[in-house]
C-alpha cells in the first residue's frame, strides 16, 4: 500500500508539473523526484517480498494493510512538508519577503516626491 | 533493514561527481559562449535555446537517489529498524541480525541503486533522442520556410 500511495502521489505531482507552462516556480519538480525515487525503491522491496511470499504478498493481514496505509500517508505528508519548507526558503515569488517587511518604501518615496514638488 | 544506505551512499558519490563536473563546465563556459541550438519545442514555433550541460542530467540521478533514500529512511524509522541514537541501526545490536542486515543491503539495497541508475540512464537516453528530434524538426521547418537558401 505504501508503494501504491507513493506511485499515486508521484503521478499526480508529475501531471501538475507538466501542466505548468513556464518555469517550475512552485518547485513541484522536487515532489516528483521525492515520490518517484521512493516509488522505485519500494518497487524493488515489493519484488523481493513477492519472491519470498509468492501470491500471499497480495493478501496482507488487515492490520498490516492499515499500518501500510498509515505509513504511505505519513510519507506523502513528509514529502509535502519538505517541499513547502524548500519553497518558503527559496521564496521564488517573494511572498515571504513581502510578509516580513512593512511596505514603507513606497510611502517614503511619495513623501519625498511631494516635498520636492512643494 | 538498512537497504536505503546503499542508494544514499551512491547519492553522496554522484553529488560530489556532479559538483566536480559543474566546476569544469563553468570553467569551459567562461572561455567560450554556451552552445545554442534552434529547436521546435511545441510543434509550432522554433526557439533558440542553450544546450544543457550533462551535470544538469546528473542532478536528476541525485534527486532520485536523495529523495528515495530520504523517504525510505523515514520508513525504516517507522518500522523501528533505525533510531536517532547510537547504534542508529537496531540490527547492529547482535551479530546474527547484523549479518541479515548486510545481506539485505547487498541484495535489496544494491538492486535499488542499480534500478534507479538504470531508469536515470533511460531518462538521459530519451532526453537525448528528444533533443535531436527537436533540432531536426527545427532544421526541417527552416528548410521549408527558406528553400531558396539551399
Amino acid at each position: 500500500m505504501t508503494l501504491l500511495i507513493s506511485v499515486f502521489a508521484a503521478v499526480i505531482c508529475t501531471a501538475i508539473w507538466y501542466r505548468r507552462e513556464s518555469t517550475d516556480e512552485m518547485k513541484v519538480g522536487l515532489l516528483c523526484w521525492l515520490f518517484w525515487g521512493s516509488s522505485i525503491m519500494w518497487l524493488v522491496d515489493a519484488i523481493y517480498e513477492y519472491i519470498e511470499l509468492g501470491a500471499e504478498y497480495f493478501s496482507p493481514e488487515p492490520k498490516d494493510m492499515l499500518n501500510d496505509i498509515f505509513l504511505g500517508l505519513a510519507v506523502v505528508a513528509l514529502g509535502m512538508v519538505i517541499w513547502i519548507i524548500v519553497l518558503l526558503i527559496s521564496d521564488p515569488k517573494g511572498r515571504v519577503r513581502k510578509a516580513l517587511f512593512n511596505r514603507r518604501v513606497n510611502n517614503a518615496a511619495t513623501t519625498t516626491e511631494a516635498k520636492h514638488t512643494k | 533493514m538498512a537497504c536505503f544506505l546503499v542508494p544514499a551512499a551512491e547519492a553522496v558519490i554522484t553529488t560530489i561527481t556532479t559538483k566536480v563536473m559543474q566546476k569544469k563546465e563553468q570553467k569551459k563556459d567562461a572561455c567560450k559562449a554556451p552552445e545554442t541550438i534552434e529547436v521546435r519545442l511545441d510543434g509550432e514555433h522554433t526557439e533558440i535555446v542553450e544546450k544543457k550541460h550533462f551535470s544538469s542530467k546528473m542532478k536528476w540521478l541525485n534527486n532520485l537517489l536523495w529523495g528515495g533514500s530520504g523517504l525510505l529512511m523515514f520508513e525504516h524509522l517507522w518500522h523501528g529498524e533505525i533510531t536517532p541514537w547510537f547504534p542508529f541501526l537496531t540490527a547492529a545490536e547482535s551479530p546474527e541480525s547484523t549479518t541479515e542486515m548486510l545481506q539485505e543491503m547487498s541484495t535489496v539495497g544494491v538492486t535499488m541503486a542499480v534500478l534507479v541508475t538504470a531508469i536515470w540512464g533511460g531518462m538521459v537516453a530519451v532526453s537525448t533522442i528528444l533533443e535531436k528530434k527537436s533540432e531536426k524538426a527545427a532544421e526541417a521547418a527552416h528548410e521549408t520556410e527558406h528553400p531558396e537558401a539551399e
